[in-house]
């Protein structure tokens, strides 16, 4: 049976580390991050294997987050899960240090699968290492996470394309589905939907989940762990800046850094003494 | 060129379970015989060549060897960001392979013509740049390069071009090859313009002047060792290459030059910067854009007349 109430506090800690840093090392996207926290917290803890003191085994499930804005998300959850010490993190966002907006290469922090950033790179990316694995005989998951501006990328269509002809059945991706992207609504800016429905014409499973509900999500996950013969594409409904009331829905925390106040408000939201 | 190196990557390929060629929807019929060593050597990624080069670089951080294969400028200046960011950022060991460079598909007009990829990839980090000359330097660059850990960028022609080495060439990166020593003026040449840079080499021997000819398999790293030994041996540098005169081989030997209290005049022979709007096949547009035998023989002459 999956834990759900450690599920849960586990999210609220993520989400608190997340916003402390964000204050203390003055590093933006806290939107960003936190409507992807609770997916990071099912896949890390619940979904994705991996061994933490062996980053390198070939037989690990690989992780890309392809919205590599939210790396500070995944900065926290790589430590809560093991993969290096929070002492690592001591330096984070100053001079000389390794922890930047983005992820870095996987040669510098063990636990980081793709450099990415520039948004439209993590898919391509994780085609490769499924078709890879596909061929070395292993039977490893690749998981790779968009945005929904990040969908904006034709690169993205190109290898859903391919995705699709190779029926990677071990790969699945999940559109962290906020609704905006940097400067607005990205239905707006961008006719993404339907947005299940393009994926499905692509070839793939596509799943409808309420990326907050870490059984919905593991559900989701689980549907994806099933599926023969396509790759699943997940789409996670999440709300920009999930977790603290003052910070929902609100676009202007793409880049916005929170004051102290503002840290001891959603610290008391989060519940975390 | 195009047969050469698809019966080196057969070979490559029965020999290690790691190599896997992608194609941009080119090629169908020249691999295969790599599709009969096993059909995972060979994935045809369609005409999608960002996407084709990350493929690369996730199936290079999985532990393949990757070998991505389609003309020139798609296999670089479409898919710029995935070179930059997907294979040389990230170190990844994958073999870029542009086919029909430079002037090789000159029929086809300036979308398939390439003279400035050498200009725009060689400044990224990280990245090996291979121009070899004929078959046995793109075999052995070819080899050299499977040995080697990290992105390799390989320029290569299209069919016909005039054997120059013998076989069993050894190409080491990062070293140039000496075809032949002259006293008065030497020869920098890299890729499959050697035969031209020949030739005009040829005309100067029988005016009298001592001729050396080097060819330069790799551009970057460049072979500056040599460069330094021949600031004793010769009296003019002269580089050839069947690229724009902004960026390649001539260029990264001025910025080798360029600190040198006493060095040797250079004298940079690429084509001319701008597209070519007429119609012509590969030697046609070598002399349009002036880099053709002929027209190396009249500037390096202009320069020693002016001497």
């Amino acid at each position: 049976m999956v834990d759900l109430t450690n599920l849960n506090t586990l999210s609220r800690r993520l989400k608190f580390r997340i916003i402390e840093t964000s204050h203390r090392t003055k590093t933006p996207h806290l939107g960003s991050c936190l409507s992807c926290s609770d997916l990071l917290v099912a896949l890390y803890f619940e979904f994705l294997s991996l061994n933490p003191s062996m980053p390198e085994d070939p037989h690990r499930d690989r992780f890309i987050l392809s919205k590599g804005h939210a790396a500070p998300a995944l900065f926290q959850i790589l430590a809560m899960r093991g993969f290096y010490g929070d002492q690592l993190l001591a330096d984070y966002g100053q001079n000389g240090s390794i922890f930047a907006e983005h992820p870095p290469t996987p040669s510098q922090l063990p636990g980081i699968e793709a450099a990415t950033g520039s948004l439209g790179h993590g898919l391509p990316l994780g085609v490769g290492m499924a078709l890879a694995s596909r061929m070395q005989g292993y039977k490893n998951k690749i998981v790779v996470m968009l945005g929904d501006g990040e969908c904006n990328e034709g690169s993205i269509w190109e290898a859903a394309l391919l995705a699709g002809a190779q029926k990677l059945d071990k790969l699945c991706i999940i559109i962290d589905y906020n609704k905006w992207q940097a400067t607005g609504r990205s239905q707006e800016i961008m006719a993404i939907e339907p947005l299940a429905a393009k994926w499905q014409a692509f070839g793939w499973n596509a799943i409808e989940i309420n990326g907050h509900d870490h059984q919905d999500i593991l559900d989701g996950l689980n549907q994806f762990s099933t599926t023969i013969g396509k790759p699943t594409a997940i789409i996670a409904h999440t709300i920009k800046g999930n977790g603290v009331s003052f910070m929902q829905d609100d676009n202007n925390w793409h880049y916005k850094i929170p004051s102290e106040t503002e840290v001891k408000k959603a610290q008391i939201e989060l519940g975390i003494s | 060129m195009r047969n050469a190196f698809a019966r080196e990557v057969s070979k490559l390929a029965s020999e290690d379970d790691r190599i896997i060629l992608l194609s941009g929807d080119i090629g169908n019929n020249l691999f295969e015989d790599l599709k009969k060593v096993g059909a995972d050597h060979f994935l045809n990624c369609g005409i999608a060549e960002a996407n084709m080069m990350g493929v690369a670089a996730g199936m290079a951080l999985s532990g393949l060897r990757p070998i991505v294969y389609t003309i020139t400028p798609f296999t670089t200046t479409r898919c710029l960001e995935q070179i930059r960011v997907d294979v040389c950022y990230q170190n990844a060991s994958v073999i870029i392979v542009g086919t029909g460079s430079g002037l090789s598909y000159a029929e086809l007009g300036p979308t398939h013509q390439s003279l400035e990829d050498i200009a725009i990839l060689r400044a990224f980090p990280s990245l090996t740049i291979m121009t070899p000359c004929d078959v046995p330097e793109l075999i052995a660059c070819l080899r050299a390069a499977m040995q080697h850990d990290g992105p390799v960028y390989m320029r290569i022609g299209k069919k016909g071009e005039p054997r120059i080495h013998n076989d069993d060439l050894s190409v080491k990166i990062g070293k140039a090859i000496e075809l032949s020593r002259g006293e008065d003026l030497t020869f920098l040449v890299s890729g499959f313009i050697m035969p031209e840079a020949l030739a005009a080499a040829h005309t100067f021997s029988e005016r009298g002047f001592k001729v050396g000819v080097v060819s330069y398999p790799t551009i970057k790293p460049l072979d500056t060792e040599l460069l330094t030994e021949l600031c004793s041996r010769t009296k003019l540098l002269v580089t050839v290459e069947e690229h724009g005169s902004i960026g390649g081989l001539g260029s990264a030997v001025a910025e080798w030059r360029a600190p040198l209290a006493n060095s040797l005049p250079l004298i940079i022979i690429g084509a001319k910067d701008e597209f070519i709007h007429v119609i012509g096949d590969q030697d046609y547009a070598r002399g349009y854009f002036g880099i053709s035998a002929e027209k190396i023989v009249e500037k390096v002459a202009t320069f020693l007349g002016g001497t």
